[in-house]
């Protein structure tokens, strides 16, 4: 039983509606601080609303309780960034970054011929460190990553997810992905939280190797009833 | 004659200071894929103009305020309907146009003047105010150029960071409302949407990095201004067959957007 100060996160009762459409019904689930919490689900299913949700970047009901010293750095799915004529560099400049060097070896960009290159012109993996880099400016201890993957080639997939796994054990951060990659929950998430607009699972992230619980997750959509803040 | 060359200088100084206001926030207009309304905005002028000659105060006050209601009005419809800028402001442009036309009735030579400029009629004092608005534009874009540009990038990302995101780009159509109503003085308000637009695509040929790009850009805008001024004080004027500088300041922009194009494709700069 964790202590509750374990928590950097407590989630309870939460619905999204918008346009009279509901986005999220009624999640109740709690995170542990230093873990890596997958989030899963069919498109559709909500992830990015919470995830935007968690950012108070959406209205919500029910309550959000984040720790009182969180530092949310934030990794969005998508960004605009191929007409925009800007440098590396530069990106890592707006805002507090003063230590961006020390972040982009964090994200292990090593060479800093990087930091002269258009951000237009970089590959998938180079665009999603710089991202990275980038919340990690500010020291965060909670970074919230929408499929930190997109754009990435399948090759370049796995070192992303081991370096997020360095950064987490290094900064003793907490980390919440969005994936639709089973083996990345397996491998590299602690929690898992399935979610089809409401929970369908919430549990230890090596659990979605039972079929049965992978039926759960993907079968016809059946809401679960957590204890509230136990997963 | 001393006139004529006093307000030729005038011009000359009023013409910097706007090509680098123009250039400098058209930059932001350009790369928010927002050029033709940018464009189209500028014609939002022409009812405020025609207020501010049929009842005798200053034309370009009547021009501000048009722009800036028009937009302000334009910055709440987009955000409460999610209709599209530019259909928004081709709306709006064609209403104003037709309100503009109906107020000058068949005073043509007053409407030849707002659509195309005059600056025959430019004062030290009209060219201090101007260059002084173009200065505190300048410097306020400056403080939310990377605020709008990350916003660009990713509105939510903006947002997380706890930037307001609907506020600055509210701020950012004020001023371009005013730099847009000083340029009308020196273009038009057919023309001053080429000094929103051109100086910053031009700067974008030869750019990998943004304040290259910004700078570059207000450069350019103040060459094109300057130039264009210059070279209708010396070889037409106001009693010429081309008796409005506007066009020749179009040219001058033209002629240096070819050469970054030329520029860009012989040394490969932004590929």
């Amino acid at each position: 039983m964790a202590e509750n100060n374990d928590y950097i996160l407590k989630v309870s009762n939460l619905s999204v509606k918008l346009q009279n459409q509901t986005l999220l019904d009624h999640m109740n689930f709690n995170v542990k601080k230093g873990t890596t919490l997958a989030i899963l689900g069919p498109n559709g299913a909500g992830k990015t609303v919470l995830l935007k949700t968690l950012l108070n970047l959406i209205p919500y009901t029910g309550s959000i309780e984040w720790t009182e010293k969180v530092k949310i750095g934030y990794v969005p799915q998508y960004v605009a960034v191929s007409d925009i004529p800007m440098s590396v560099r530069e990106f890592l400049s707006i805002g507090n970054g003063v230590n961006f060097e020390n972040s982009l070896k964090k994200v292990r960009l090593t060479d800093n011929s990087i930091l002269n290159k258009r951000l237009g012109v970089l590959s998938g993996g180079q665009l999603r460190r710089v991202l990275i880099a980038w919340a990690l400016n500010d020291n965060p201890n909670v970074l919230l990553l929408d499929e930190p993957t997109t754009g990435v080639d399948m090759d370049s997939e796995e070192p992303i997810y081991l370096m997020l796994n360095e950064i987490k054990k290094t900064q003793k951060i907490t980390i919440f992905l969005i994936t639709h990659n089973i083996h990345i929950v397996q491998e590299y998430a602690d929690a898992l939280l399935a979610i089809n607009k409401c929970l369908t699972f919430c549990g230890p992230a090596e659990e979605i190797a039972k079929p049965e619980i992978q039926k759960q997750i993907y079968g016809e959509t059946v809401c679960v009833e957590t204890e509230r803040g136990e997963k | 004659m001393t006139h004529m060359l006093d307000s030729t200088l005038y011009s000359l100084c009023l013409s910097i200071f706007v090509g680098v206001a123009t250039g400098y926030l058209g930059s932001l207009m350009v790369l928010e894929k927002m050029a033709l309304v940018g464009d189209a905005l500028s014609h939002v002028a022409l009812p405020g103009l025609a207020i501010g000659i049929t009842f005798h105060f200053n034309p370009f006050l009547g021009a501000f305020a048009f722009l800036f209601v028009s937009a302000a009005i334009i910055w709440q419809i987009q955000r409460t309907t999610k209709i599209s800028f530019e259909a928004l402001v081709g709306a709006m442009f064609t209403l104003a146009l037709a309100i503009g036309i109906l107020i000058y009735g068949d005073n043509l030579d007053a409407l030849e003047k707002a659509l195309f400029g005059d600056i025959s009629q430019v004062t030290i004092l009209s060219t201090t105010i101007a260059a002084a608005v173009c200065v505190a534009a300048i410097v306020l874009t400056k403080l939310i150029y990377d605020k709008l540009v990350l916003a660009m990038i990713s509105e939510d990302l903006a947002i997380s960071k706890g930037i307001k995101v609907a506020r600055i780009n509210l701020l950012y159509l004020f001023l371009v409302s005013v730099v847009v109503a000083i340029g009308i003085q020196i273009v038009g308000t057919l023309l001053v949407g080429f000094l929103v637009i051109v100086p910053a695509i031009a700067a974008k040929n030869l750019s990998t990095h943004m304040r290259r790009y910004s700078w570059l850009s207000a450069v350019f805008g103040a060459t094109a201004g300057f130039s264009g001024v210059l070279i209708w004080s010396i070889f037409f004027g106001p009693n010429s067959s081309i008796p409005f500088s506007g066009p020749l300041v179009v040219f001058s922009g033209i002629l240096i957007f070819a050469a970054t194009i030329v520029i860009n494709w012989r040394f490969k700069i932004t590929t």
